[in-house]
């Protein structure tokens, strides 16, 4: 692989001087040929050659390049440039300069702060039991178990169903009069919550959206690392007294702790951007997050400057603060695990 | 996720076989789910075969054309014709989608509808990308409300779209609720109840409450009283030179505070329209009156079903007053222009409005319809025969010509949905929801 990449490395460098190399290896052949035509076949073959050996991995890679240029570079680059614009939707040929004022206006937003709190509040309420939701049943998944396969599969069904369905199953569940949970409750002996009208109670209801959907699938990269962990280390933590639950503090978990970034990594990654949960649990004009925006996230409060208010430029400053609230979440990441790598 | 092929035991390698065909499947289920969805951008404006031209219609929700029998109707009388109708379910997803292909130039349909909330949006600031229809043969402004014309119609006389439908508004209410509490029955004295006055619509809800069937109320919410109110007035979010002005309109103050006065007194059922517990209200025959244009009649039939058959029927409301309705437009950057215009006329005329109204009660702009025996005995069996035709034609003719502006869909929203919602379901004081609707409002139109 490394050889692999330093070709290609090396191959990047002879365009870059202007096509002229060629040219001149042709030139130094030259003399030697005898036989025009030939020497002509023979030149135009190596050349092919030398074009396909240089060029293939190009040609094989790019389909990847040409879509991320397509539909990731290129809206991530015009939407940087229309952020220092005032554009609306409706008149997208009246653009006005305006500077960094879409930004710094998010200062004085307190919608935006509210979908900035609502987002880190419900990140947390859904990450965090999450994961360790997932690292308790890895462990259990982990145990040799009848049917085990059937378990694994199961807990990959939630994250293969769409989050419309999911949404609007899960809708119907907290419903206030006829809603299942409320029933629930009802039977226990609590009054009818309205779950959607309340901060607290609309927020983990959308958490339990993303906690349903998501906990099998990192179940499933808990149990992948945790299959990777020798089995002597179990048998030696055996030998030294260890207990089932200290082998899983004192050997698993440390084994694991590159993994567990990683998912801490993708989920927060997830959890800011979250929009189809809650979009879909605020059921018609769901980009609100509510009548008081009680659980409306970043990710739809920028929908609702851009396609409901047509503010685009807006909307535009909105996704590059949280593309660059993604970089600083990622910066702390990176520290972290620098210095989880040097306490080892 | 590589390191799973470390693991040494004999059922791994099936296991990972399995779970990979189940995933591939799952995945495979999804991606067949989304294509799904891509139904309704195919190819706009293509050429049929044949010689054929293909003429594509985008709409949103339900118009009711095809429903009517009006493309294969066409297609007989024009053979070399075919229609082709792209649907998108809501129109807030309809909309900015428009706006977006009338932007690029290209992505639009031969035709393209536009609901009443976006089309002085559309008039003030697309009128440049639609083909002008006031002087297109086969269109007669005679035939139209001249309001509902006047709405799609530019400074300098340039009409960007036909009206379609119109929303003139009756009181939907539920007889067996109405006798049990002690009220009449009787559609005519029903309308007698309330005639003239919102307010004596609110003093019937407080005889209502008195005896009220347990668990019922007399009205669904506080939203589609606003409205109702609202709506009944000839300005009310902007005036006639553009100016926003919902912070002083009378129309805007008189609906708020009658809605205000149903809520804090018990008569709504604080519910949000066009949600899953509306439709639940309705099913479970939670409350008694809602105000209803006559679009709404299908949905109330649908959501109410079976258990509600008959028990239904429709009366004249308080002011007449008009919600909802559309048009349709020919953006210039079609590719069958001429075509896309005739076929616009064709729908809209008086004839073909009355049909669309006989099938999907969507009450036509062309007042030349109202005398045709489809509109004007029309009856509507699940609401105990009322003559839906008469009750609507007759509200339609005293609609005030309402003042819109390009806004008024935000505007209108943040009232309902911020302001209201946050009185009925979150327990606020009226100022508050007010104050929370005007910081909405100053922010959506904040550009």
């Amino acid at each position: 692989m490394v050889s692999e990449l330093s070709d290609i490395a090396g191959a990047t460098a002879s365009p870059a001087q202007g096509g002229a190399a060629p040219r001149d290896e042709a030139a130094q052949h030259r003399p030697a040929d005898h036989d025009p035509a030939a020497a002509l076949r023979r030149k135009w073959r190596s050349r092919l050659y030398r074009w396909d050996v240089k060029g293939s991995p190009y040609a094989f890679v790019s389909p990847f390049f040409l879509f991320f240029v397509a539909f990731g570079l290129f809206p991530l680059i015009y939407t940087g440039w229309s952020s220092f614009y005032r554009v609306e939707l409706t008149n997208l040929d009246a653009r006005e300069f305006v500077g960094f004022h879409n930004y710094t206006r998010l200062f004085q937003d307190e919608f935006f702060w509210n979908a900035l709190r609502n987002t880190f509040t419900i990140g947390v309420i859904s990450t965090v039991p999450q994961l360790l939701m997932a690292l308790g049943l890895a462990h259990l998944l982990n145990y040799r178990l009848r049917g085990s396969t059937f378990f694994r599969v199961a807990m990959l069904v939630p994250y293969a169903t769409s989050v419309a369905a999911a949404a609007l199953v899960f809708t119907l569940m907290f419903g206030t009069d006829y809603g299942m949970i409320n029933w629930a409750l009802g039977h226990l002996g609590f009054g009818h919550t309205d779950w959607r009208a309340g901060t607290w109670s609309s927020q983990i209801a959308v958490s339990s959206i993303v906690i349903w959907r998501w906990t099998g699938y990192n179940t499933l990269i808990y149990l992948a690392a945790m299959q990777a962990v020798p089995s002597d280390l179990y048998e030696s933590a055996a030998l030294d007294g260890a207990s089932r639950w200290q082998q899983f503090r004192h050997v698993t978990v440390p084994m694991l702790r590159p993994t567990i970034l990683f998912t801490i990594v993708v989920s927060t990654i997830g959890a800011t951007q979250l929009f189809g949960e809650p979009y879909l649990f605020g059921g018609t004009g769901g980009e609100k997050g509510g009548s008081a925006h009680q659980f409306q996230t970043l990710g739809l409060y920028l929908y609702e400057q851009g396609w409901t208010n047509y503010h685009l430029g807006r909307a535009s400053a909105i996704a590059w603060t949280m593309f660059l609230l993604l970089l600083l979440i990622a910066a702390v990441n990176g520290l972290a695990a620098r210095w989880l790598r040097k306490s080892q | 996720m590589g390191t799973t092929t470390k693991s040494h035991r004999h059922r791994s390698r099936r296991t990972a076989a399995v779970a990979l065909a189940a995933v591939a499947a799952l995945g495979a289920s999804l991606l067949a789910g989304c294509s799904s969805d891509s139904g309704n951008t195919s190819s706009p404006g293509s050429s049929g075969g044949k010689g054929k031209t293909t003429i594509t219609v985008g709409t949103f929700g339900v118009f009711g054309y095809k429903q009517a029998g009006l493309y294969d109707e066409y297609e007989k009388a024009h053979p070399n014709i075919t229609i082709k109708e792209n649907v998108i379910e809501r129109n807030d997803t309809y909309y900015p989608q428009l706006l977006t292909h009338l932007a690029a130039g290209s992505g639009l349909s031969d035709i393209q509808a536009i609901e009443v909330g976006n089309i002085n949006e559309v008039v003030t600031t697309q009128a440049a990308k639609f083909e002008d229809l006031s002087k297109a043969s086969g269109v007669d402004k005679s035939n139209f409300l001249p309001w509902k014309w006047a709405q799609a119609t530019t400074a300098d006389n340039k009409t960007v779209a036909l009206g379609t439908d119109i929303g003139p508004m009756a009181i939907c209410y539920r007889t067996d609720l109405f006798k049990k509490a002690g009220l009449p029955t009787d559609r005519t004295k029903v309308g007698a109840l309330w005639a003239g006055d919102w307010s004596k619509y609110i003093a019937a809800g407080k005889t209502y409450k008195k005896s009220a069937p347990t668990g019922t109320t007399f009205m669904d919410s506080a939203a589609g009283l606003y409205q109702a109110v609202s709506n009944s007035y000839s300005e009310r979010y902007y005036d006639s030179s553009g100016n926003v002005v919902y912070k002083t309109s009378p129309s805007v103050k008189t609906a708020w505070n009658l809605a205000m006065e149903a809520s804090t007194s018990g008569l709504t059922g604080k519910l949000k329209l066009f949600d899953k517990a509306w439709d639940q209200a309705f099913a479970n025959g939670k409350f008694a009156s809602l105000p209803c244009p006559s679009w709404m009649l299908g949905y109330i039939q649908e959501k109410s079903g079976d258990s509600g058959k008959g028990k239904w029927d429709v009366a004249a409301a308080p002011k007449p007053a008009n919600w909802g309705g559309s048009f349709i437009g020919v953006p210039s950057a079609g590719k069958n222009k001429a075509e896309a215009v005739k076929l616009a006329a064709w729908l809209t005329a008086p004839e073909q409005q009355a049909k669309v109204f006989a099938k999907q009660a969507s009450f036509p702009s062309a007042p030349g319809a109202y005398d045709l025996p489809a509109v004007k005995d029309a009856k509507h069996a699940y609401f105990n025969n009322a003559p839906i035709g008469e009750i609507f034609a007759s509200a339609a003719k005293s609609i005030p010509t309402l003042v819109i502006g390009p806004k008024d869909q935000q505007i209108y929203t943040a009232i309902t949905d911020v302001g209201i919602l946050q009185v009925e379901q979150q327990g606020k004081t009226p100022a508050q929801g007010w104050a929370a609707a005007v910081k909405e409002i100053n922010n959506a139109l904040d550009q």
